[in-house]
């Protein structure tokens, strides 16, 4: 049942949970809904890193924030064109709208804090949030994508989160 | 052969060495995909790298032990000179978990 599915990622996310658990073969998300939560996963980092450029003090975060920028974009705009070609319509799920309901709640949050304090709040959730993700593609996304082009790109996403994980948590050392 | 010639030709071998040196090449190092190949390379002082990036991501080919920095935009290639000799590691500083070896001989 996929809303299980999308119910237990949505919890794995909100708790940063090392790994999701207990889906069996007929949790598996569709393909278009794989698109969807991809490529929403991705909006809700380059949102992230937008009211970090302008609210951010320090200058490795601002970097920080605008490789995020540039990264999700690419990789996103990679997205587009491959559901293009292989014509496929993403598909709204329950996992895409938590995931979206707890990122705007997050960016809120976010919006209150200022200076030192919004940076390390910022990069903090950088790393859990690429974490939850990165652990999403491993054990999820990746082993229920059926097309070959796709589960190609969300490898490379997983190798490009993976990199912006560590690069967060020597940002997150760096603030300390 | 007139024995002017015959010096100036010496003088050209003489100083050839100077210009081109005797071990000087050409590497090809490539970040594709997130992955930096070949992990390991050899090249000796004097050596050029050319590295090329084949992803549509930015990446730098920066040193451990800060003797080097490239940035690499996407799809874009940079050449350098190996300029000291020793062993470096060197990572991408937007992604570091993508990392390599260039082993420098003098």
């Amino acid at each position: 049942m996929f809303i299980r599915w999308s119910a237990a990622v949505a919890a794995a996310i909100l708790l940063s949970s090392p790994a999701l658990q207990g889906a069996s073969a007929a949790d598996k998300p569709t393909d278009p809904q794989i698109a969807h939560i991809a490529y929403t996963a991705g909006v809700i980092d380059i949102n992230a890193a937008k009211q970090a450029q302008k609210k951010a003090k320090n200058k490795d975060v601002k970097a920080f924030a605008e490789d995020m920028l540039r990264d999700h974009e690419a990789v996103n705009k990679q997205a587009l064109a491959l559901v293009k070609k292989l014509n496929v319509t993403p598909e709204d799920n329950d996992t895409s709208k938590a995931l979206s309901k707890q990122a705007s709640d997050k960016l809120a949050e976010l919006d209150k804090l200022s200076d030192a304090a919004f940076d390390k709040a910022y990069v903090a959730n950088e790393v859990a949030y690429h974490k939850a993700v990165n652990s999403a593609l491993e054990t999820q996304l990746i082993p229920s994508a059926s097309n070959a082009e796709l589960k190609s790109l969300l490898q490379t996403g997983l190798k490009i989160f993976q990199g912006h994980q560590q690069h967060a948590e020597h940002v997150a050392a760096e603030l300390k | 052969m007139k024995p002017g010639r015959l010096a100036s030709i010496a003088l050209a071998v003489a100083f050839l060495p100077m210009v081109v040196p005797a071990h000087a090449a050409i590497i090809e190092i490539t970040m594709e995909n997130l992955v930096i190949s070949p992990a390991e390379v050899s090249a000796k002082v004097g050596d050029t790298i050319i590295w090329i990036n084949k992803d549509v991501f930015a990446h730098t080919a920066t040193a451990k032990n800060g003797n080097f920095d490239v940035t690499l935009p996407p799809k874009k290639s940079a050449t350098s000179v190996v300029k000291k000799a020793g062993t470096v590691e060197y990572y991408c500083r937007y992604h570091p978990n993508m990392k390599a070896t260039l082993k420098i001989e003098p």
